[in-house]
């Protein structure tokens, strides 16, 4: 999301509420950042390796590409998003948020290594509290987990997870199977016994081709596709029941956009009118489901013609639904103000705070 | 608008077929002057519904029956055999074959269940005589049928009866009121 303010205009020429950053990014810069908060004995494995960090963030986000950073968001020398006082000065300070949420993807998912990976994110979440959390109260975080590793996985959501700086566990959205499968009953059960949004994010490792079906070609290819990942993994956790098994799960989607959700919507309820005996706890149509237990960032939000974008809104059949995110320091060119003109009175100051605010009880 | 027709819009009561020519588990479609009604035969009762699935007009009658499936979570699946279901054969769409109540959209959306009942062969015997009820054209070429005293008989009515009125058990009056082996080509009427 981008808005006038890289025009310098002041956001309060457009939105005079309160504001909620439901997605801002940090970025381990480099594996030595986290060594202060690593056992010694990954560190020196890392040393011994010669080993730069987990491969997931360069392939989910080439470093180089359009879409990873904004040029104005690009400091010299430094990775994007990866001081907080970079941040600060792009984004907490300039909009003038309440709170943020902050998203570390440092791609813990393609580490397969049943130690390590539970040992590198609980350095990430240690980095996350004393580099971020501790040094400016506006921010809120999503904590880390070797995802592919449930019982080790809800470990780390419970060795931190009452940290009040955590909001949210972060669930890459490519994995090795559909998140809505009994497997990962653990992951669930700490993040609701944590009291825990579950946020899908972008990025992830599958344990084949990374999209549904193959492997794509170009990077834009696999960029635009990523729609189908999120709306996979939310059918599959409709299905599965996830939703009648943790009536008190939350769950956020970030980078996925949202204007697909009503035509996704109309099809699962479809197919459920007439297909539900096989999955009876299931008890009621997906889209309320949906409209029950998952928020969607509008970053981005992929707008089409107003007219039909307006539609596309108006179909949600809910205004409680969109939180605003920037996805700072990704780029999308979606304007804020824009879409602010084209969502209906009643739903600006849910979309701007107040739907982030109750979903991450800030 | 032909006689037989005309002769069966008369009427609230109609005569479908005899109890023991009727097989478990069986069901035909009679047409009441164009209105085709399923009776179906299920546990030794009778139901009725109309052959139109509320949904988009669907043949519901030609559906399939199965039970309710119940669940208190994933993994938890219970088959309910006191709720039989007739599913759309176009949709799949869940009706209870008693009260027409959709599965999924309870509130807002039903089949037209008919109450059918089964009376003792004198009684009917003696409704026809004073022309309270109608025999129907169907499979079975009713409107020839002989009425038998020893006999019971399905009857079908075209207005709702209260609830407890009618007796659909096909084993009430006589327990001999099982299908005989002579019915065999009723599936053959269905299927």
């Amino acid at each position: 999301m981008t808005t006038a303010l890289l025009a310098k205009t002041e956001r309060r020429q457009f939105w005079t509420g309160s504001v909620i950053d439901c997605d801002v990014h940090a970025n381990v810069p480099t594996i030595e950042t986290l060594f202060n908060y690593l056992d010694p004995v990954w560190v020196e494995g890392t040393k011994e390796r010669g080993w730069h960090g987990p491969t997931g963030p360069r392939l989910s986000y080439p470093p180089g590409a359009a879409t990873t950073a904004r040029d104005e968001w690009r400091p010299a020398r430094q990775m994007p998003a990866s001081q907080l006082s970079l941040l600060q000065k792009d984004i907490l300070d300039p909009w003038q948020v309440d709170r943020a949420v902050l998203n570390c993807y440092y791609g813990i998912d393609s580490l397969r290594h049943p130690d390590w990976a539970p040992a590198l994110a609980s350095a990430v979440n240690d980095w996350i509290i004393a580099e971020w959390l501790d040094k400016d109260p506006r921010l809120a975080a999503s904590l880390v987990i070797p995802a592919r590793d449930p019982i080790a996985a809800a470990a780390e959501i419970d060795r931190v997870g009452s940290h009040p700086g955590f909001v949210q566990v972060m669930l890459p959205v490519r994995s090795e199977r559909l998140y809505g499968q009994r497997i990962f009953y653990p992951i669930f059960e700490a993040a609701t016994r944590n009291d825990l949004v579950v946020g899908l994010q972008w990025g992830g490792t599958s344990e084949d081709a990374p999209s549904p079906t193959g492997y794509a070609s170009w990077y834009a290819e696999e960029y635009a596709a990523e729609t189908q990942m999120y709306l996979a993994q939310l059918t599959s956790m409709v299905f599965e029941g996830t939703f009648q098994k943790f009536p008190t799960l939350r769950v956020a989607v970030m980078e996925g956009g949202f204007t697909w959700v009503p035509m996704w919507g109309w099809s699962m309820n479809k197919k459920w009118k007439g297909l539900r005996r096989e999955t009876p706890w299931v008890d009621r149509l997906p889209m309320d489901i949906i409209r029950d237990h998952v928020r969607f960032s509008v970053a981005p939000a992929d707008l089409g013609p107003r007219e039909h974008s307006q539609r596309i809104i108006d179909w949600l059949g809910s205004d409680d639904l969109l939180m605003f995110a920037t996805d700072y320091p990704h780029r999308h060119d979606d304007r804020i103000d824009e879409l602010l003109d084209l969502v209906p009175e009643t739903m600006r100051s849910k979309l701007m705070s107040e739907t982030a605010r109750a979903w991450y009880k800030l | 608008m032909n006689q037989d027709v005309r002769r069966t819009k008369r009427h609230q009561k109609y005569v479908v077929g005899r109890v023991d020519e009727f097989p478990e588990s069986g069901r035909m479609i009679v047409d009441l002057g164009g209105r085709e009604i399923g009776i179906f035969r299920i546990k030794n009762r009778f139901y009725a519904v109309l052959n139109r699935c509320p949904h988009l007009g669907g043949p519901l009658v030609k559906g399939q029956l199965v039970n309710a499936v119940t669940s208190t979570g994933p993994g938890n699946l219970t088959l309910d055999n006191s709720k039989d279901l007739i599913t759309c054969p176009w949709h799949n769409w869940e009706f209870d074959i008693k009260t027409g109540q959709s599965f999924w959209n309870p509130a807002h959306l039903k089949a037209r269940p008919f109450s059918v009942g089964v009376e003792a062969g004198s009684e009917v015997a003696e409704q026809i005589e004073a022309g309270a009820v109608g025999l129907i054209k169907g499979p079975y070429k009713a409107e020839t049928i002989e009425v038998a005293v020893e006999s019971d008989y399905i009857v079908l009515f075209t207005v709702p009866q209260a609830p407890g009125l009618v007796q659909n058990d096909a084993t009430a009056l006589h327990p001999c009121g099982s299908p005989s082996a002579a019915t065999n080509k009723m599936e053959e009427v269905i299927s």
